[in-house]
């Protein structure tokens, strides 16, 4: 019973960061009808950035929220730049060019920081809290850092004007447009929120899997999963997709499959749902149009 | 010395990729006047409206309070004081009727005079306000109309445009809405340039009629003539 | 997106002549060059054999696979567990990785026929992400070798030929890319490749005219597949080794990015994209190991935006220019 509860947290703390991730997926996929494959990348190379921060001596809490910055501009700088030329274009130019992001964000981070094996700082205390043994520091920290973001998030768009307006952008563009929202620019916020989220996600999973610029094909797999499961259009989905993930991920992993093939049950996940309920335990049917 | 129109459009062509749907229209709208663009299925009176609007490709001039606005973009377009309430409503259906409402007005800053503007759409529309936290996709297709106008009028627009807002109503529902906009363009000035497929109400409405016919106006003048026009009363009104 | 057209029915005489001089090239470059520059052009023509299979399948039929590095690997392990196990000689591996790859694809494509275009790319990258896991793990080892992999021997030159075993596996690989380039372009040339050009282009109306969407959809990936096979066959018994890691889904990824840059829906195509995968690596390699991908990644998202048709629409181009001024 003991180790099935420490297996449970643990699971929750990686299902924190799958269900951020997811859920940058799933912003995006909403407002653009996109599927990021760069995300995990992305993550990963804002993490690198957070590294080099601290490493030059500046203390942890700055260099996160200026890692969430940079990765905020530059999710922006993304959107403008780069997909603004081929917005509207068929399915395998857009898969391609981001499929050529994943790839050059993975080589550079290679080129700069090279492919070893690095050490993340976790802002946390290493010996577990209140001397229990169900979970560590680290991981209650992430489950919290997690919780954080999502309800500022959560808050951001129900609450606030501005995440009104991004919500009708997303849904319905041209009458966006009909009430004088700038819909690119609100689009290209969405991809800046998106990367922010992406980066909070990345720092807080390097601490575990440990810093390298392989680290993120795994938990992108997972946040895949997470959001399918949740429905690839439905925010909420995605986060309870990803804490549903994780925790069932570290079950299987030390109960029933070993932990040698977590990534293959990711895969059964994914093309199980894809195939069977592609809008997701959430999600609604999409009609497509003739 | 007359008043400058507040729209006004001249050799208008505009299409959706090959297919030409107007072929040189030139109407105008004067300020505070409802103005009614009437014509069969298809003859262009929706382009029309998405050609002011800058949602279709155009060639010809548009000038809006004597500024030229053609080949604007549709949400420059608004924000300059055009609300275009489409034909379909438009409506943001996973969304609740109040955030349809403070959509429309989200370009302009102010929480006080935005929580004015709600009070006096709710005073419209009060049936708006009994389903202010409903999701708009839920509202029946009256009430989605009345939330379309309303939300255009958040806009404070000097123009209001309307595409078919009788489609698919009753027409006591009908009577209804068109009591409300001769209400709002009385008190509150706002233009109208109307798009109807029943004639009848429409006219009863407006001021000036135009009537378009495959992409061209074929009539135009005072509402009040084009009703009594034999012509128009055979094809248009039905007797 | 501008793609390429199907293969005209008769190859024109100045075409003919053209193959005949690229064919007699062919056969005397690897008498004039080292083995190891011999062992690359065999990797090349692995490589060709294999983008022409999923080129069939993404530029074709329009269905995106980031999984196609699975099936090589599925290619390779069958050569190299045959040749290592079983003491099968090693031509005897070809038309069995055909026929396992063939149907592993066929079975693939039958859950992936309600997959669209993003969606069935994510299916195919978590296939390709999860794989070489699959492959280390324990109960498949005594198969596989797990981490380490299989070791082959490549195969000498039978009957006594006075060609080393780079030379003859170069010849044969050869032989078998024209045999599976001339099926290829028969199956692509026939009704079977106007079904897949419908079929991508506007799939309704294609169900409308009465082609089997679920039928000839499955079979492009079985047969995409299998081409993908012949060559991860090909290549394992080049490389002479085969282990989970070089199978990763960057594999795939060079895949794709070889079918946009040789040109998508073109035959020749395959060979520009094969020759890309294979040599820029070794150039780029020498900046910095990290720089290969970097120049994939820019490369093909500058194909994309400027010349969707690849280096294959280039140089049709160039050749009709030349033809007109001539």
């Amino acid at each position: 019973m003991d180790t099935f509860l420490a297996q449970f947290l643990a699971g929750l703390a990686t299902g924190g960061i799958y269900a951020s991730l997811a859920l940058a997926l799933v912003m995006i996929h909403q407002a653009t009808r996109l599927v990021n494959f760069a995300q995990g990348e992305l993550a990963m190379f804002s993490t690198y950035i957070a590294w080099s921060l601290v490493q030059a001596g500046i203390p942890y809490w700055v260099a996160f929220g200026l890692t969430l910055l940079i990765s905020f501009a530059a999710g922006i700088a993304i959107d403008r730049l780069l997909l603004r030329p081929v917005r509207g274009s068929p399915a395998l130019p857009m898969v391609v060019v981001f499929i050529g992001l994943l790839v050059i964000l993975n080589s550079v981070a290679g080129w700069i920081y090279t492919y070893t094996v690095r050490p993340f700082p976790s802002p946390f205390p290493s010996e577990p809290l209140f001397g229990q043994h169900y979970i560590s520091s680290h991981d209650l920290g992430a489950i919290g850092v997690t919780l954080a973001m999502l309800a500022a998030i959560y808050a951001f768009f129900r609450f606030t004007p501005l995440g009104l307006a991004m919500r009708a952008a997303a849904q319905n563009p041209e009458s966006a447009r009909l009430v004088g929202i700038r819909v690119g620019w609100m689009r290209a916020l969405g991809w800046g929120l998106a990367c922010a989220i992406g980066a909070a996600a990345g720092m807080m999973v390097a601490p575990i899997v440990f810093l390298d610029p392989n680290m993120m094909s795994g938990v992108l797999l997972y946040a895949f999963a997470a959001a399918l499961i949740g429905g690839i259009d439905d925010p909420f989905g995605a986060v309870f997709g990803g804490f549903f993930v994780g925790v069932l991920e570290n079950l299987l992993g030390a109960y029933v499959i070993g932990q040698e093939l977590k990534l293959t049950v990711a895969l059964v996940v994914i093309v199980a749902v894809l195939v069977v309920k592609p809008s997701g335990l959430f999600g609604r049917t999409l009609a497509r149009r003739v | 010395m007359s008043e400058p129109q507040l729209l006004r459009v001249e050799g208008l062509h505009a299409g959706y990729g090959a297919t030409q749907v107007l072929h040189g229209v030139d109407f105008e709208v004067a300020p505070r006047s409802v103005t009614a663009l009437l014509g069969a299925n298809g003859a262009g009176k929706t382009t029309t409206l998405r050609a002011v609007c800058g949602m279709v490709k155009t060639r010809g001039t548009i000038e809006f309070a004597g500024r030229r606005i053609d080949g604007c973009a549709t949400e420059d377009i608004a924000r300059l004081g055009i609300a275009h309430v489409p034909d379909g409503r438009g409506t943001f259906v996973d969304l609740t009727t109040e955030e349809n409402l403070r959509l429309g007005g989200i370009t302009r800053g102010g929480k006080r005079a935005l929580a004015g503007d709600l009070e006096r759409m709710y005073g419209y529309f009060p049936r708006l306000e009994e389903r202010r936290t409903q999701q708009a996709g839920t509202l029946s297709g009256g009430e989605q109309q009345m939330l379309a106008i309303a939300r255009g009028l958040m806009l404070r627009p000097r123009l209001l445009l309307l595409d078919e807002p009788s489609f698919g109503l009753a027409p006591k529902v009908v009577a209804g809405i068109f009591e409300i906009l001769r209400a709002i363009n009385r008190d509150e000035g706002v233009a109208i340039l109307l798009v109807e497929q029943n004639a009848a109400m429409a006219l009863e409405l407006a001021d000036h009629a135009y009537l378009v016919e495959t992409g061209r106006i074929a009539m135009r003048g005072e509402a009040a003539r084009l009703r009594n026009d034999e012509a128009v009363r055979r094809s248009y009104l039905g007797y | 997106m501008a793609a390429g057209n199907l293969p005209r029915s008769r190859i024109a005489p100045r075409k003919w002549a053209a193959l005949t001089a690229l064919f007699a090239a062919l056969c005397v470059a690897p008498f004039l060059l080292s083995n190891f520059s011999v062992f690359q052009l065999t990797l090349v023509l692995a490589y060709a054999i294999v983008l022409l299979g999923l080129n069939m399948l993404t530029g074709y039929n329009g269905q995106i696979s980031l999984g196609h590095g699975a099936f090589y690997a599925i290619g390779a392990y069958v050569a190299a567990i045959l040749m290592d196990h079983y003491g099968v000689p090693y031509w005897l591996t070809l038309p069995a990785a055909a026929a396992v790859c063939l149907v592993a694809g066929f079975l693939f494509g039958l859950p992936a026929l309600r997959l669209e275009g993003p969606y069935l790319a994510l299916a195919t990258f978590a296939l390709a992400v999860a794989l070489p896991q699959l492959l280390k793990h324990k109960a498949l080892q005594p198969w596989t070798g797990g981490v380490e992999g299989i070791t082959l021997v490549k195969p000498d030159a039978p009957f006594g030929l006075p060609l080393n075993a780079d030379r003859w596996l170069y010849f044969f690989s050869l032989a078998v890319a024209i045999g599976m380039f001339f099926l290829g372009r028969n199956l692509l040339r026939g009704r079977i490749g106007r079904a897949m050009v419908a079929i991508r282009d506007n799939p309704i109306a294609a169900e409308a005219m009465g082609i089997d969407i679920a039928l000839y959809k499955s079979l492009t990936f079985g047969v995409s597949a299998m081409f993908t096979g012949v060559g991860g066959a090909l290549g394992a018994i080049a490389v002479q080794f085969v282990a989970p890691d070089s199978f990763n889904v960057f594999l795939s990824i060079a895949f794709l990015v070889g079918v946009v840059v040789g040109g998508l829906a073109t035959v020749q195509g395959a060979v520009y994209g094969a020759l890309f995968i294979q040599f820029v690596p070794n150039i780029a390699d020498r900046i910095s190991k990290a720089a290969p991908w970097a120049i994939y990644g820019i490369m093909v998202i500058l194909f994309m935006y400027l010349a969707p048709g690849g280096v294959a629409s280039f140089i049709h181009r160039i050749s009709e220019r030349w033809r007109r001024r001539t």
